[in-house]
């Protein structure tokens, strides 16, 4: 199964490699809503809340992409059906998916959060940058899980661009209210985390909440 | 199927309905803190309880659905979510009224219950466009299954992340349910909590009872045109 | 033990408790008249089927 998962992830990988359809536009995305709020927001720099909300708000918009996405090459190519005729257990479907998403989402990261801590936030990145890169690995965790449910579920339905941000950023509250409350202390010029605990806590248990989840009711999803 | 035992269920709530309003307005005592606008409580309460429970329900039927493949089990799953969508509507309507006469604003962000079922209805409203949007009517119950199943575990996760939140930025000035009641407002809460439970139910086993009875016709109308074609 | 201040409060309990009732009464007339429908239709195939 894990090698299944494995090969599925790697063709979405090189796929991605070579038509680099995903990655970038989320990127590009971050930066712009990034602009849109020095504009909306009037203000060259953020701390705090501000900042931790801004922050968030944005990777939680560009997941959206990205999961309206997640199973775009298999619906253009009719691939969806070769997966499904061969025997292909849909658990190692989502592994790969999830993975896929989740490496996306880090690739976004590794641009957007520096660019953000260039462009918008007052105090800088580093003190807080071990703290703030384990809030991102669980959010991540959650973003993706839920992502790639999300993104079966809509695969098939005509309305799929409509249905998936109004699917999707809901069930998201929890990840982001939990990052969002963790990341504040660490963007405040007196850097310094503050319950930390507790909302990686939280975290850990809608990742493990959702990945059992989805694993469990994978099955039910994309069948002929 | 569904009918049997329906009027006396019906005619329990009726009396139980009744029962709760009469002691909401002449047995409760005024509330110290609040004053005549607590009384909003005995409804407001009661509906998110019953509709944060009708959700959970709705997940588990559809647990039900897909293990069985029984389609009956996902009628029952639709159901108890659209009620409990017309139920959490009820709720912020009545949290957003209590708001407007305990601060003089329409919506508060202090409460984390209220804020909670903004963001559940907010999700659950996309139940109907998910389920109608999907044509074959077995994929349409097995998708709708895994929403309900994923939305319903979502519910409580909501609350706790809300809860944790709220503490932080509004620390709870007024509790609202609060452990300790004093018997009369406890009496009247319960038979309150009851009441809508007994017709949340009612209402339910309703819709079933019509959804059964139109399929029912839809089947014999079919029957009967099948038969004309042949006969013709 | 009074039952309805008419007062500033009382109009929100009212209104409160109206809207509950409201969703309830509309929910049943629905249902209602989507039985009375089936009924009629029912009725109508029975006696097509007679005929």
């Amino acid at each position: 199964m894990i090698a299944t998962a494995r090969t599925i992830l790697r063709k979405d990988l090189r796929l991605e490699l070579r038509t680099k359809e995903s990655v970038p536009a989320m990127t590009l995305f971050t930066l712009t809503v990034y602009v849109l709020f020095h504009f909306g927001l009037d203000r060259d720099s953020l701390d705090g809340e501000l900042a931790s909300g801004v922050l968030w708000v944005t990777l939680l918009l560009a997941a959206v992409i990205g999961v309206s996405r997640l199973f775009a090459a298999e619906r253009e190519q009719g691939g969806i059906d070769g997966l499904l005729l061969a025997p292909v257990d849909r658990t190692s479907l989502f592994l790969a998916k999830a993975a896929a998403l989740f490496l996306f989402l880090v690739a976004v990261e590794v641009v957007a959060v520096p660019a953000f801590g260039l462009l918008l936030l007052g105090p800088g990145l580093g003190g807080a940058l071990p703290e703030l890169l384990a809030i991102l690995a669980l959010g991540d965790l959650g973003i993706a899980a839920v992502g790639a449910l999300v993104a079966a579920l809509a695969a098939e339905t005509r309305a799929r661009e409509l249905i998936v941000p109004l699917l999707l950023l809901p069930l998201l509250v929890p990840v982001l209210i939990a990052c969002a409350q963790a990341s504040e202390p660490l963007l405040r010029p007196d850097q310094g985390p503050e319950d930390l605990a507790r909302w990686l806590g939280l975290l850990t248990l809608y990742d493990v909440v959702f990945v059992l989840l989805s694993v469990a009711v994978f099955d039910y999803l994309l069948e002929d | 199927m569904y009918s049997k035992g329906f009027k006396p269920l019906a005619g329990a709530t009726v009396v139980t309905l009744a029962t709760a309003m009469a002691l909401v307005f002449f047995y409760a005592p005024l509330d110290a803190d609040q004053g005549f606008v607590q009384k909003i409580f005995y409804v407001h309460v009661p509906m998110a309880i019953v509709s944060l429970c009708g959700f959970v329900a709705g997940g588990i039927m559809a647990i039900r659905y897909l293990r069985s493949g029984d389609s009956s089990w996902d009628v029952r799953s639709y159901v108890a979510i659209h009620l409990s969508i017309i139920l959490g509507v009820g709720v912020l309507a009545t949290g957003a009224i209590w708001a407007k006469a305990s601060w003089g604003h329409w919506w508060v962000w202090d409460e984390p219950v209220l804020v909670s079922f903004l963001v559940v209805v907010l999700l659950y409203c996309v139940y109907y466009p998910l389920r109608f949007s999907i044509e074959d009517p077995e994929r349409q119950a097995r998708y709708s299954s895994v929403f309900a199943i994923a939305a319903g575990a979502f519910v409580p996760l909501n609350f706790a992340a809300v809860r944790m939140a709220e503490a932080y930025t509004h620390p709870r000035v007024l509790s609202q349910t609060g452990g300790n009641l004093p018997g009369e407002m406890r009496l009247t809460f319960l038979v309150s909590l009851l009441a809508m439970t007994l017709l949340f139910v009612t209402l339910w086993k309703l819709e079933l009872i019509s959804k059964h009875a139109s399929m029912q016709l839809k089947r014999l109308k079919r029957k009967l045109a099948e038969r004309e074609a042949v006969a013709a | 033990m009074p039952a309805l201040p008419l007062d500033e409060a009382g109009k929100y309990v009212a209104a409160a408790y109206i809207v509950f009732l409201t969703l309830v009464v509309v929910y049943v007339a629905i249902i209602g008249a989507k039985i009375a429908r089936i009924d009629r239709e029912l009725t109508e195939l029975a006696s097509e089927d007679d005929q």
